[in-house]
């Protein structure tokens, strides 16, 4: 056993390596995607694993592994979720061979996505089990038991830490790592299988009937757990039960909620001890409907009644918060009418210096303009909204979609919407057949930078390498949309603004759908790959301070004393020298 | 009460602030401590600002609460200012003395606050200031500014100088170890000299 520091989802991974984890496939997201970036690093244990093109795919890949009686993983984010709940519902009827751990990761706060959905939902929907840690020693430990869960009840287990538990650190103990190997066999079962209405009614049966020996099986696990102290109790679930257990005084009853399906019986055994119970948790009040259900007689403070809130994450300050508007004494001190600093300016995340996507999106919307529309998708390009160069953003693969939409509703403005490689890949390729189809008239952009860059820089069917670094034939997007249909198929280079205006103009003019390909390689991997360009520089004589690149907002361009001035984090893109007005930019010479 | 000491390391995406927060992890490790800490993530790379919790000696969740904060580490005067309201009364701000100027403020044209207001804003609080540039440079490396600040901030800090010292010659590239030995060294030098 050896103590580590170690990131959360780092924790996961070392436990599924003890787990003998022998498949693992996944579609990056933050807060997920370390999950199988550390897998793929790792040395200890040999077996398959792959980024997938959308969560559908990684799922159905890892449940056909499972159904070979292979322990197997899949990776996601809550709102991969959604892409995967088709086969994820079924998925419980079939039931499971080997161990099969859907990872889904929460984000409460939204800190990097475009919900707060809570993934417990969907395993109450599926009627699975789902395991809910609390920190990183627990997720470690917790991973560690869910493929021998998932064994004994033939069941799929959803694995659902929160950014706080997947991207915090700690010490962690771990274990060895497994050195058995199995090897997939699959075994027909056709009424295991095939999902044909005759075999789904027996199959859903059979699954209602295991519910009640998991929820005790949950207890007997230690996995929800309680100590009555006294007259008063907290229910707790996920991190939040590390910030009870932070302020908690020593004579109030403490519930911890690890797992779901809860064993109602053994939950109102705790509750019906208690004049007060107040249920503490973040996303939905999936506890605490449970809890307003068993009790009789004991007064329920959570969400409901406005002592928790529904949004947002929580930290000790907002627990102890709520353990005062239920009147239960807290430990600790939290000062309030804390405000930050006033009049600051803002620092949000911008594209990087030499970013191709800024030079796509500014030369865009040169020939677009004000009226155009720009519908666009999830990565790192979603950052154009900086540039007013982004009007929607739903969903992965929304783009084409909402654009095609809207351009078939009868706005006249030309619709322009974008898309990075991956997306497109993950489920924008069906909107594109769909638009070409249909007849839509608008132009589709592909912010191709050959690399999914905003989750870490996973290699996705157009980067040409697959998770594990070996190479692999990459797909030609140019390829791929003309056989969608469409005629009008341009590749561009960002970094060539004169022909990018060109472009964009030719493809205004053109009705039905333009596909439009900008492609430059990712920055930060371009840098990491070697390539290094000459910095540019601003003549100062010949500089007349109009400001024009500096709206153009690439972060190693400043203005001083009333000129433009380029500082180190220039990359050498070259695009500033095209758009300045008067020619003061240019490439730095060495003497 | 928790009794981990508790701060926070903020600063702008790329100035090595994760480093900065995993020596501190490593080195309480070294010593058999606990330690939790939570940090912003996947942004980072893209020129936004950045802040790290840590909880030396913690047993719980990871994040501090406003106002409650025994140490903050700065790496960007401007920064300081914009978490200062984490601190706690008579916490202590180490904070680097240069601003990276937001791009936001040449696309929008808002002001830059000055050096001079800046340090006015957090003059409430006990705040060390410090040179990182010239220190990393008189080190032999713009880059090792994060060590710099470490150094600096070992005097509050709970950890045993030598431990940080030690998992920082581990975590840093090879080829770069004296020189980071170096800036370290520097930083507690001019941590030192602060009132
Ligand atoms: S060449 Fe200009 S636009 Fe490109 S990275 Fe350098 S400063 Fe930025
Ligand atoms: S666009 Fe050219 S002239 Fe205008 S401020 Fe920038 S460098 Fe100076």
């Amino acid at each position: 056993m050896a103590v580590r520091y170690m990131l959360g989802n780092e924790a996961i991974a070392h436990a599924c390596v003890e787990a003998g984890i022998d498949f693992a496939s996944g579609y990056p997201g933050t807060p997920s995607s370390e999950v199988v970036d550390t897998l793929r690093r790792q040395k200890v244990r040999d077996f398959y694993i792959e980024w997938s093109v959308n969560e559908k795919v990684a799922f159905e890949n890892a449940l056909g592994a499972a159904w070979t009686g292979v322990r197997s993983l899949v990776t996601m984010k809550h709102v991969g979720l959604n892409v995967a709940a088709d086969p994820l519902m079924t998925s419980a009827y079939t039931g499971v061979k080997g161990g099969f751990i859907i990872l889904s990761a929460d984000d409460p706060y939204a800190h990097s996505s475009q919900n707060e959905q809570d993934s417990r939902v969907y395993a109450h929907f599926a009627r699975i089990p789902c395991l809910d840690p609390a920190g990183v020693q627990e997720a470690h430990d917790m991973m560690a038991a869910a493929f021998s869960l998932s064994e004994e009840f033939s069941l799929p287990v959803l694995f659902r830490p929160t950014t706080r538990v997947c991207h915090s650190k700690s010490d962690v103990e771990l274990g060895e790592p497994a050195d058995d190997r199995r090897k997939g066999i699959f075994e027909k079962d056709p009424k295991q299988y095939v999902v044909i209405p005759a075999h789904t009614r027996i199959l859903h049966k059979k699954l209602n009937e295991k519910q009640a020996a998991l929820a005790k099986r949950l207890v007997e696990l230690g996995f929800n757990r309680y100590e009555i102290k006294g007259k008063t109790g907290i229910i707790t679930s996920g991190i939040a039960s590390e910030y009870v257990n932070e302020i908690v005084p020593g004579d109030v009853s403490v519930a911890k909620i690890g797992a779901y399906p809860i064993d109602e019986e053994w939950l109102a055994g705790f509750v019906s001890k208690h004049e007060t119970i107040l249920v503490v948790e973040e996303c939905a009040p999936v506890v605490e409907e449970v809890v307003r259900q068993v009790a009789c007689g004991t007064v329920v403070h959570g969400k409901k009644d406005g002592c928790v809130p529904y949004e947002g994450e929580l930290d000790p300050a907002s627990t102890a918060a709520a353990f005062e508007k239920a009147g239960i004494p807290y430990n600790g001190e939290f000062p309030e009418d804390i405000s930050p600093a006033e009049g600051l300016p803002p620092r949000p995340p911008i594209l990087c210096a030499g970013c191709g996507h800024r030079a796509t999106f500014y030369a865009m919307k040169k020939v677009f303009g004000n009226k155009g529309i720009y519908p666009s998708d999830i990565g790192c390009y979603t950052l154009g909204l900086q540039l007013g160069a982004v009007d929607t953003t739903i969903c992965m693969g929304a783009s084409i979609t909402i654009g095609s939409g809207i351009s078939n509703a009868g706005d006249e403005n030309p619709v322009v919407c974008t898309i990075g490689d991956s997306t497109f890949l993950h489920t924008g390729i069906q909107g594109l057949i769909n638009a070409a189809y249909n007849g839509a008239n608008m132009t589709v952009v592909i912010l191709d930078n050959r690399i999914t860059a905003m989750t870490g820089h996973q290699p996705n069917p157009n980067t040409g390498v697959t998770a594990m670094g070996d190479p692999s034939p990459a797909i030609s997007l140019e390829a791929l949309c003309r056989t969608c249909g469409v005629s009008f198929v341009e590749t561009i280079d960002p970094y060539d603004y004169v022909t990018m205006i060109e472009t964009f103009k030719r493809a205004k003019e053109t009705a039905g759908v333009k596909v439009i390909i900008s492609r430059q390689p990712c920055v930060i991997d371009a840098r990491r790959r070697g390539i290094k360009r000459k910095h540019y520089f601003v003549d100062t004589e010949t500089c007349t301070g109009c400001g024009v690149c500096v709206k153009y907002g690439c972060p190693a361009i400043e203005f001083i004393d009333g000129k433009a001035s380029i500082n180190s984090l220039c990359s050498g893109c070259g695009v500033c020298a095209d758009i300045c007005p008067q020619g003061a930019i240019r490439p730095e010479v060495k003497r | 009460m928790t009794g981990s000491y508790d701060l926070l390391i903020v600063g702008v995406g790329g100035q090595g602030t994760i480093l900065a927060s995993n020596i501190i992890g490593e080195a309480c490790l070294s010593e058999g401590r606990t330690v939790r800490s939570a940090e912003t993530h996947g942004m980072s790379q893209r020129g936004g600002s950045v802040e790290t919790h840590i909880r030396i000696d913690g047993k719980y969740g990871p994040l501090i609460s406003p106002g409650t904060a025994d140490l903050i580490i700065s790496f960007d005067l401007l920064e300081a200012v914009r978490y200062s309201h984490f601190l706690k009364k008579g916490g202590v701000i180490v904070s680097g003395k240069d601003i990276v100027v937001p791009t936001s403020t040449f696309q929008q044209g808002l002001e830059v606050p000055s050096r001079e207001s800046l340090e006015e804003m957090l003059s409430g609080t006990e705040c060390y200031i410090i040179d990182a540039v010239s220190a990393a440079l008189e080190a032999g490396n713009m880059l090792s500014q994060n060590i710099v600040m470490l150094g600096a901030a070992s005097h509050p800090l709970p950890v045993k100088p030598g431990s940080l010292l030690e998992v920082v010659k581990k975590l840093v590239p090879p080829k770069t170890v004296e020189i980071n030995s170096k800036a370290f060294e520097i930083g507690v030098r001019e941590g030192k000299k602060q009132p």
